[in-house]
């Protein structure tokens, strides 16, 4: 078939409303000037000033933790959860976990954050657990809502695999609690890494439910990044943003060559 | 051509009736849902047998393969391996292993780490373990492939590694699902040569699904043919295409012509049948078990008949027919005609071409007769 | 060849597991209840029960202290006594913003939905049909903005639309005066449009590239002009991923924040937002709860539906 000429002038045009703003984010973070929209000279204070801000840094540890030990919960009850849709046919309230695991995928943020601040102001009236809000508050909403987006990734490559792989793991000899870790779980290996890493990213960028279940002293980075920009440009802002995608970046590029080239290593 | 495990006669256990089966399944029901699977399946196979279960799709042939394996439980009945009762052990406790229609080779593990799974398992040594992977790589003659990846073999090569992964742990009974089934055609007849030397040689037993009965007749020293979760025939692939018990049977092995009659003289030495069909009086050299009068088929395979321009003397004023040439395939070494007899009735012979060349062939629109021997076809009463 | 029974040792008592199974067995317990039981008892806790708590605030009002709202049971001289106010869900349809925002809300969702799949379609179109070499690291621009933070690309165009920003800077050097866009329905529109679109993509992409290009050439062949191969080949069989990708961006959208309270004015009216302001600013816990409930029972319940009768046809057409 003729190419067009369509296809590839829509298709930069797109990706350059993607990635201009983002570009000229990156570009100002080299400012002189406080004026983020005004070039005055290169200048790497912004990043100085990032680095010496403690709110900043204690904000970003703290996500940083968050999101690691909700990505690992998550993960967990994620696998569970999609072992249980995909290879148990039949038990009593599957359809209600399966409507509880997906539901947190279309329900808006503002909800769940409120639904889980009233849930932990009533648990603690009630037997005085959690102790007010904070890191565990925030860490337990953010493994609840990222469970969710874990078993979809999990489920869909579970149920891909071969079922005749289990059979044959143990027809050789194999309990089935060994066929999941011989068999099943390397084999699905890729979707629980990308599971994690989605639920790590989507705890580190939650604004909405943190806002909600977190307690004085437990500001998340997105916490403080909105109400920095709330008021306005901010400079800073602007260098964490430049820092955060150069490292997305990096390891994005990173795993698309490393899966061209398994890709590629399958095919050969 | 396969060679088939070769037992003199006398040892053929099937035939002797004292004789202690391997595998004992009795009364075998399952039932998925409301459907029924397979229906009150009894079945005893011996000691080194190369068993076919033959069937086409959903005649129960993989679920009963499945619960042998383990991999189902029975609804009812029983299944017995080597005198221990394993209707309701799980698979990993079973003397049997089982190879699969997809191979199911672990991807992530390779040649060498596949084979050895089974023997992990049994927590063998690891020199120990080293020496059957090796033993089991020539076996099946991959001795350079063990550092491979499943995805880096070709069809031919899984299907031996699978071959292998199954046969690692020596089990009594290996079971076979459409072993041959992935292989394209001149692959699977060097692969039927190889299965059946390598049963021979370990002496193990083999129970193998297929719906290919090509396969079945060169591999098994029985068939159990199933149709709608139950067996249908069971016997020697000989048995099974010259003398099948039933028109299910008849039809589903090879190709026949299958004719209704009526009897007319039922004699302990000789039976008459009537056929309207065929235009003429069938006489079969033997008794048949049947009432007079009774409505039965007759069914004989297209080799089996003689065609010939010039009418035949027939068989006591039976036997013989006529039709008009309307189809001919030619196939090299025989050549199919399809016969149109007077009442429509459409009959297929086949005719060896012995001759190169031959001018003198019958053609296109020519009035040919038919002509059988009084032993050539079944009569069916079912 | 020695047979391999007489050599193996017993198969029982070398599987450490199995104790432990039998005896979890013995007390009714199996591996497979507890794999279904873990996520299903948090899940219970953490995402229905809340609901059902949801639900009961909504029907208290609104009290000064700790917590700010009233109880619904109160002890009266041993007597139990159940308190129900409906005064909240009476409000939602007498005050017009609550109506107006929720319709808003819909109207912006819905708007901002199309644009992206008018945006989205064709670049989905053209990574599918693009070289094999390309398609890959086109497809890696499009995922790369998803896994920055969304905050911060939220933040990245404010900086571009605001009034002394680079698109007006821009207009500047060619003598056009700048343009009001931040603090406006454009601006949230735009918003949502930047941040979703590679949601629209993805799924179009997934679905376009698995489009048989024979069929093309077949229409072709059957004499179809390209735009009509195109509506009658291309559009109808893509129509599931148009629906998966509408899906991504409409659900999401709507209940936004973010997007409305960084580059939306004053009289952007959005429900997330509604909500929140009535949370934080009027400290209304059970007025917001009841525009949560009335959130569920208007948008979200009727999504849910919608996947489902939509996963039943998906499911009918396999």
């Amino acid at each position: 078939m003729r190419r067009g000429w369509f296809l590839p002038i829509a298709a930069t045009l797109g990706f350059a409303f993607l990635y201009l703003p983002i570009m000229s984010l990156v570009v100002f973070s080299f400012n002189e000037s406080k004026l983020v929209t005004v070039w005055s000279g290169f200048s790497t204070k912004w990043y100085g000033e990032l680095f010496a801000d403690p709110q900043m840094l204690g904000a970003a540890w703290l996500s940083l933790q968050i999101a690691f030990f909700s990505a690992t919960i998550a993960l967990v009850l994620g696998t569970l959860c999609a072992v249980a849709l995909v290879r148990f046919k039949r038990f009593r309230g599957r359809t209600v976990l399966a409507g509880a695991v997906s539901a947190p995928l279309v329900m808006p943020d503002v909800i769940t954050g409120l639904a889980l601040l009233l849930l932990f102001v009533a648990m603690e009236g009630l037997v005085g657990w959690p102790s007010g809000r904070g890191v565990l508050t925030i860490t337990i909403a953010h493994a609840t809502f990222c469970t969710a987006y874990v078993t979809v990734v999990v489920q869909s490559r579970l149920s891909d695999l071969d079922l005749s792989l289990e059979e044959a793991a143990m027809d050789l000899g194999a309990t089935p609690v060994r066929v999941f870790f011989d068999i099943t779980l390397p084999i699905i290996a890729p979707a629980l890494i990308s599971g994690w890493l989605l639920a790590f990213t989507l705890s580190l960028d939650d604004l909405v439910i943190a806002s909600f279940v977190s307690g004085p002293g437990s500001s998340t980075l997105p916490m403080v990044i909105f109400s920095k920009v709330r008021l306005g440009v901010s400079p800073d802002v602007n260098a964490l943003a430049t820092i955060i995608i150069g490292v997305v970046a990096l390891g994005v590029i990173g795993a698309t060559l490393f899966s061209m080239r398994s890709g590629r290593a399958r095919r050969a | 051509m396969a060679k088939k495990p070769q037992l003199a006669y006398e040892t053929r256990p099937w035939r002797d009736p004292a004789a202690k089966p391997f595998v004992r399944i009795k009364n075998v029901t399952k039932k998925f849902g409301d459907v029924l699977a397979v229906h009150d399946v009894s079945l005893d196979i011996f000691k080194s047998e190369l068993f076919c279960l033959l069937g086409g799709s959903g005649s129960g042939k993989s679920t009963l393969l499945r619960m042998l394996a383990g991999f189902e439980s029975p609804s009812s009945g029983t299944i017995e391996i080597d005198g221990q009762d394993m209707t309701f052990e799980p698979p990993y406790d079973r003397p049997v292993n089982m190879m699969f229609q997809s191979y199911a080779l672990f991807p992530h593990m390779n040649v060498e780490q596949n084979i050895a799974y089974g023997l992990k398992r049994d927590h063998l040594p690891a020199a120990e373990i080293r020496d059957r992977v090796a033993e089991l790589l020539a076996l099946v003659k991959l001795q350079d492939y063990g550092r491979r990846k499943p995805n880096q073999l070709s069809g031919g090569q899984r299907q031996r590694v699978a071959l292998a992964r199954a046969l690692a742990k020596r089990p009594k009974l290996l079971l076979l699902d459409e072993p041959l089934g992935a292989l394209d055609k001149k692959l699977r007849e060097e692969t039927q040569f190889e299965l059946v030397k390598i049963q021979e040689s370990l002496g193990v037993t083999f129970i193998v699904v297929t719906h290919d009965q090509e396969e079945a007749m060169t591999l098994a020293t029985r068939i159990g043919v199933m149709n709608q979760g139950e067996i249908a025939m069971i016997g020697e692939p000989t048995d099974i295409y010259e003398y099948p018990n039933s028109r299910f049977v008849a039809g589903f092995i090879g190709s026949v012509n299958m004719v209704e009659g009526i009897v007319t003289e039922d004699e302990p030495d000789h039976v008459r049948i009537r056929s309207a069909e065929l235009g003429c009086d069938i006489y079969v050299g033997h008794g048949v078990d049947c009432a007079p009068d009774q409505i039965l088929w007759w069914a004989i395979r297209p080799e089996k008949m003689e065609l010939s321009r010039d009418r035949p003397e027939g068989l006591n004023g039976a036997n013989v027919t006529r039709g008009i040439v309307e189809e001919i395939a030619y196939l090299g070494d025989i050549s199919l005609y399809q016969i149109v007899l007077e009442s429509g009735k459409r009959v297929r012979v086949s005719q060896t071409n012995s001759v190169r060349g031959n001018p003198d062939a019958i053609t296109w629109e020519e009035t040919v007769y038919i002509t059988w021997g009084d032993n050539a076809g079944s009569v069916l009463t079912v | 060849m020695t047979t391999l029974d007489s050599r193996l040792p017993p198969p029982r008592r070398l599987r450490p597991w199995h104790g432990l199974e039998r005896r979890l067995r013995d007390v009714g317990i199996s591996g497979r209840t507890l794999v279904i039981a873990a996520p299903a008892i948090w899940l219970t806790i953490f995402f229905l029960v809340p609901l059902v708590v949801v639900f009961g605030i909504s029907l208290a009002t609104k009290q000064f202290g700790r917590p700010p709202y009233s109880p619904l049971l109160t002890t009266d001289e041993g007597k139990v006594q159940l308190t129900l106010h409906l005064s909240n869900y009476v409000r939602l349809f007498t005050d017009p913003l609550y109506v107006a925002a929720y319709l808003s809300s819909i109207r912006i969702a819905l708007v901002a939905t199309l644009i992206t799949l008018v945006i989205g379609y064709p670049m989905a179109y053209a990574i599918a049909r693009a070289p094999d070499k390309w398609r890959n690291i086109l497809l890696m621009l499009v995922i790369l903005p998803f896994w920055t933070s969304f905050l911060l690309r939220v933040y990245a165009l404010s900086g571009f639309m605001r009034g002394n920003g680079v698109i007006n800077q821009i207009l500047g050097v060619f003598g056009i005066e700048p343009l009001v866009m931040m603090q406006t329905d454009f601006a949230v529109y735009v918003g949502i449009v930047y941040t979703y679109l590679p949601f629209m993509i993805l799924p179009l992409y997934t679905n376009l590239v698995k489009l048989d290009t024979s069929l093309l050439e077949a229409s072709a062949d059957l004499g179809s002009r390209p735009w009509q191969t195109f509506l009658s080949v291309t559009l109808p069989l893509s129509l599931p991923g148009i629906v998966a990708g509408s899906m991504l961006v409409f659900i999401p959208a709507i209940g936004e924040f973010v997007i409305p309270s960084l580059l939306g004015g004053p009289e952007t009216l959005m429900i997330g937002r509604v909500l929140w302001d009535e949370f934080f600013a009027a400290t209304n816990w059970p007025r917001a709860s009841a525009v949560a409930m009335a959130m569920l029972v208007v948008v979200v319940i009727p999504i849910l539906l919608l996947q489902k009768a939509q996963d039943a046809v998906v499911e009918r057409g396999k």
